[in-house]
This record gives structure tokens, C-alpha cells and sequence, in this order.
């Protein structure tokens, strides 16, 4: 089990975090930049000493500020892959893998090199110099340095980010993989909630150097617990005023305009969250459109077709987004310029703190 | 835009000719057979050597102990850093007969550790490397402190997460990673002690083949002979030429891995 505590300022971010991570886990660190994702990676690997904290990985103890301790990052043992992947320019690819491999003959360690690299399928390149390689090239071979010595616990950096999206795919798989193979903790950094969701058993939401919300990622897009988490799992959010009305229910009166009702209690100014394939749309003099509570006339800004889905841009004013199929973008004949109706129900509306560590709903009655 | 670019042309050209000019002189007003004549004479081919020996002797010694400080200056931050940057930089800017005052009133006999050194210093060979070594290490410190400071911090960070501790970082990561900036400066380095007089005739003085090298022995020769002190000079151009372009050709051919990103 990987435990990393620490209490840091780090120019104008105060970090105070606290995480555990099991051995053959991975905790995805998932936020925007500068929100202290890599800082803690840092502070595991003893790259960063912070004012106050304890990193611990199973029995070993590698910092405990109180305590005095502070094992060197040599020592610790970390696999870090880095976000450019930091190899080594003026050494080969296989002798990038061999760098960790001290106290073997030269022979033994090129022949282990080479065994790490072939695992990666890479074999033929180990005498490539890491500038004439590929991206995902060279994350294998970033990958197969950090695995080289049988790492206590893995830290990842954003590594997909450096690679092309059609190679992204496949290496992400590739990681997956191998975080589970190698059996040990591993913390992942990343801005982007899906590859959170895709190489994270768990995800910790990042931000300002504090974690709002760990959970699963499904739990996390289900039940964001702040405005921020919900904008960050890809729901649209929009700003309004809440006051209680009959029923148990709330009213939203929405910045710039609209009304929308949610089951969730609130007063005063709040986020509300809904998911872009929660919302239906419906031509603007249609009949009542069933059983939803909340209806609002938009404007088409865009339509942008994802996969077999299309994204519908709307404007409410406050933009949101629609995502509808193929064929119901047809039907309704939209495109940039028309007028429609967006509704959703109440039960899919969620009414969240404005900022971060603000309390919402029950409390708020 | 075309004014300008025959502003740049003509300050080029300007310079140029400017610069190279009395080194073309040199050539121009020296025979082959003058200068060939010139080596032979009594004293040259001494000059010759003691300056190749003595210069090599203190760059040895500046990068041995030049290499490691200037990498504690570029990794380390602590009180009186900017302190002692400015220490090891003033001999750059310290004129030579000042250096030689220095080095006499330091190391000379009535000097501050005349009593333990003098004598086996001033007027002998080890007098002239002591001038060369503080005039030209800080042209390499400064270089060499400079190219620790443009490395990729994330190489070092990924070495010491490798298991390899400061030293081995040190020795198998910053050093090959630097090494262009390095030769850059054990060239600038190199140079200087070659060129320097001042201090080196005020501390070791000039007598053949114990401590009179080229610049010296140019400067003998200039007031009897200027034939054969354009023919030194001539031998002192072409070796430091060399010199220069022999680094460039290291560093450009990526013999240390041209590391530079």
C-alpha cells in the first residue's frame, strides 16, 4: 500500500492532500493544470519535499517530516514515468532501459534491456536514439525504464498526453495492462477525465492542491459532489439562484434568464448540473412535451456529430449542450440558426455549491 | 525590410574586416620560409612547448576543480551564492598586471603564504601555470555553470528515481548532457591561457624554457626582431585556430552524444 501526506505551498498553491493507494490499484489523479496533480507524484518520489507529510509504501517509511525521515529518491525505488518521458538524449534506447540495471556486467544488462524492450515490441529499436523515435515509441521505452528494476510503486505522469489521439487508443490499453501486471500501487496524473476513468481503478478529482471528491469515476460523473467535479465529468452547468418551492422541490431562476426545477434543496446562488444525454429536444410550438418539469427555449449554435452521436450546441443563453442521435437531428431539422425546445426532468437536475468546499441541499433547508 | 537587411550586411562586413584584418596581416607579412626559419631559432620551439605544456597543466587543473563547483553553483541555492559567483567571476575582469600584483602579494616570497610556497613559485614553471589557472578558469566556471543550469531538470529527476544517486547523475547524465557548453568552455578557457602575458611576466617572469612562453617570447623578440616576432605570432594564430576549431568539430559531431536538446 502506497500513503502519501503532505502539506506543502507551492508559489501561490497550497497542497494538502491525502491519499492510500492498494498494491495493484490505480489511483488517477484527474484536474486541471496547475491544480497540484504532479506535485504529489513529486512528493511520493522524493523529488519534492513538502513542509509537512508522511509517504509510506508497505512496511517502508520514506518521509516522515515529524519524524525526521526522508529517504533519497534513489533509494525509494519509484517507477516514474515523466511527462515527456525525460530519456536520456545521448543514450541509446536500450541503454535508457539498462540505466537502472547497476552492479551487472555490461553484457547481462544489455541482454535484460533487450528482454524489456522486446515485452514492449520494441526490440528492433534498441540501438535508436530516443530523438529519432516515435511518441508512443518512446513511452515504451519510458515504460520499460521505470519497470527495469521491479519498482515498489508506479507514478505516471499525463502519459498519453505526449501521443498522437490514434495512438492514444491502443497505448492506453497497453497501460492498462501493465499496471495490472506489475502488481504494485500506482498513482496516474492526468487532465482528462475519460483517460481517468480508463486507467484509473479509482479517480481523485484535483484542484487548488486539495482532492474534492474519490470515487469510482462512474460515481463520480453519477453523484459529482461540486460544481467543479460535475463540469470536469464532461455535464453541462449552468448558473442560477435557488429558492425552496412546494413539493420538496427547488426553483431555479437561471442567470440571463429560465426557469428549471430540481428535487435537490438549495437556496441562495448555486451550479446546476445536468448530462448532455439527459436533455431531449423538441421543435419550439410543439405540444407539451410529456412528462419533463424543466423546458427551455434555446438556439442552435452548433452541431457537431461524436462518434454515432451528435453533439447539438445550444444557447439558453447560458450555453448547454445536447447529445441526441443521428437520425433525431434529422426529424427535428436543426442547424445553427434554429430555434427548439430543451428538456429534461427534474430527477436528472442536480443543484451543486458554486465553488469547491462550499456545502449544498440538505444543509441548505 | 531591405534597408535594414543591408544594415546588417554592412555591420558584418564592417566587423569582419575589422576583425581579421590583423590576423591576415600577420600571414601576409610572414613567408613560409620565415616562418619556418623563425621555429628553428634558439628558444622558439622552448616557447613553444612550455605554452602547450603550461596551458593543458592549468586547464587539467581548472576543469578537475572547476567542473564540480560550478555544478554546486547551478544546483544549489543558499546564502552568499550571487556572492561567490562574483568572486569566481572578478579575474575576468581584473586587469592582468593586477592578477600578477595579486598573485605576488598572495604567493610571492614577502607574500601572505610567501613563507610555506614562495620560493617554489614565482620565476619557475609552476609560477606560470598558477598565472594561467587564475586567469582562465572562470571563463570555463561561468560556461560550465551555464550549461548545468540550461539542463532538462526532468533528465536529473528521472536518474535519481532510477536508483542512481547525485554522483552517478553527475558523472553519467550531466556531464555527457552538458558537454557541448563544456568544451565551449574549456576552448574560451584554453584560449585565455594561451594569450595571457601580463600575468604571467609580472609572477614567473621571462627566462627561456623555464617560464618564457609564446606571448613572451613575441614580446622579447618584438623590440630586436620583428621579422621573427611576426613568425611567432604567426605559429601562435595557427595553433589556437586549431584549438578553436577542433572543439567545434567535438561538440558539433555530437562526440560527448551532442546531448543538447
Amino acid at each position: 500500500m502506497l500513503r502519501v501526506e503532505a502539506r506543502a505551498t507551492l508559489g501561490a498553491l497550497a497542497l494538502d492532500v491525502a491519499l492510500t493507494v492498494d498494491a495493484g490499484r490505480c489511483l488517477a489523479l484527474a484536474g486541471p493544470s496547475g491544480a497540484g496533480k504532479t506535485s504529489i507524484l513529486r512528493v511520493a518520489a522524493g523529488l519534492l519535499q513538502p513542509e509537512a507529510g508522511v509517504v509510506a509504501c508497505g512496511e517502508e517509511v520514506w518521509l516522515d517530516t515529524a519524524r525526521g525521515i526522508d529517504v533519497p529518491p534513489e533509494r525509494r525505488g519509484c517507477g516514474y514515468v515523466f511527462q515527456e518521458y525525460a530519456l536520456f538524449g545521448h543514450l541509446r534506447a536500450w541503454q535508457n532501459v539498462a540505466y537502472p540495471l547497476t552492479g551487472l556486467p555490461r553484457r547481462a544488462r544489455r541482454e535484460r534491456a533487450q528482454e524489456l524492450l522486446e515485452r514492449f515490441g520494441i526490440g528492433a529499436l534498441a540501438d535508436a536514439r530516443p530523438r529519432t523515435l516515435s511518441g508512443g515509441e518512446r513511452q515504451r521505452v519510458a515504460l520499460a525504464r521505470a519497470l527495469a528494476r521491479g519498482p515498489r510503486a508506479l507514478l505516471l505522469d499525463e502519459p498519453l498526453s505526449a501521443l498522437d489521439a490514434r495512438t492514444r487508443a491502443a497505448a492506453g490499453r497497453e497501460l492498462g495492462d501493465v499496471l495490472r501486471a506489475a502488481g504494485v500501487p500506482a498513482l496516474l496524473v492526468t487532465h482528462d477525465f475519460t483517460e481517468a476513468a480508463l486507467l484509473g481503478d479509482e479517480v481523485a478529482v484535483v484542484d487548488g492542491g486539495r482532492i474534492v471528491q474519490r470515487g469510482d469515476a462512474a460515481r463520480l460523473a453519477a453523484e459529482p459532489a461540486s460544481a467543479f467535479v460535475a463540469d470536469f465529468t464532461g455535464a453541462v452547468v449552468l448558473t442560477g439562484v435557488a429558492h425552496p418551492i412546494a413539493g420538496s422541490a427547488t426553483q431555479v431562476e437561471l442567470d440571463g434568464g429560465g426557469v428549471v426545477t430540481a428535487l435537490d434543496r438549495a437556496t441562495g446562488p448555486v451550479a446546476v448540473s445536468v448530462y448532455p444525454w439527459e436533455i431531449a429536444l423538441a421543435p419550439e410550438h410543439a405540444a407539451d412535451p410529456g412528462s419533463t418539469r424543466n423546458h427551455l427555449t434555446v438556439e442552435v449554435v452548433s452541431i457537431t456529430a461524436v462518434g454515432n452521436r451528435v453533439r447539438v450546441g445550444l444557447a439558453a443563453p447560458q450555453p448547454l449542450t445536447a447529445e441526441l442521435s443521428d437520425a433525431a437531428v434529422r426529424e427535428l431539422e436543426l442547424r445553427p440558426g434554429s430555434r427548439a425546445v430543451a428538456s429534461w426532468k427534474a430527477a436528472a437536475t442536480r443543484l451543486l455549491p458554486l465553488t469547491a468546499h462550499q456545502t449544498v441541499s440538505d444543509k441548505a433547508s | 525590410m531591405r534597408p535594414f537587411a543591408l544594415v546588417l550586411g554592412g555591420s558584418l562586413a564592417i566587423s569582419l574586416l575589422f576583425l581579421t584584418l590583423p590576423v591576415a596581416a600577420i600571414f601576409l607579412d610572414t613567408s613560409p620560409a620565415e616562418l619556418w626559419q623563425s621555429l628553428g631559432e634558439e628558444g622558439a620551439l622552448d616557447a613553444l612547448r612550455l605554452s602547450l605544456v603550461c596551458s593543458t597543466t592549468s586547464l587539467a587543473l581548472v576543469v578537475l576543480f572547476g567542473t564540480p563547483s560550478a555544478w554546486l553553483l547551478a544546483t544549489r541555492r543558499f546564502r552568499g551564492r550571487a556572492l561567490v559567483i562574483t568572486l569566481v567571476e572578478l579575474p575576468l575582469v581584473l586587469p592582468p598586471a593586477v592578477a600578477g600584483i595579486g598573485l605576488l602579494a598572495a604567493l610571492g616570497p614577502q607574500g601572505v603564504f610567501g613563507g610555506a610556497i614562495g620560493d617554489r613559485l614565482v620565476l619557475t614553471t609552476a609560477g606560470v601555470v598558477c598565472a594561467l589557472t587564475f586567469v582562465s578558469a572562470p571563463f570555463y566556471m561561468r560556461q560550465a555553470q551555464a550549461a548545468f543550469e540550461a539542463l532538462d531538470q526532468t533528465w536529473l529527476d528521472a536518474s535519481r528515481t532510477l536508483g542512481a544517486t547525485e554522483a552517478r547523475t553527475f558523472a553519467r547524465i550531466a556531464i555527457p548532457a552538458a558537454g557541448p557548453g563544456l568544451l565551449a568552455g574549456i576552448a574560451l578557457a584554453w584560449g585565455r591561457a594561451l594569450g595571457e602575458f601580463g600575468a604571467t611576466l609580472m609572477f614567473a617572469g621571462s627566462f627561456r624554457g623555464i617560464t618564457q612562453t609564446v606571448p613572451l617570447a613575441i614580446y622579447e623578440r618584438f623590440g630586436t626582431d620583428f621579422t621573427s616576432a611576426l613568425a611567432l605570432s604567426a605559429v601562435l594564430v595557427g595553433v589556437s585556430a586549431a584549438l578553436l576549431l577542433s572543439v567545434k568539430l567535438l561538440s558539433g559531431a555530437g562526440w560527448l552524444g551532442g546531448a543538447a536538446r
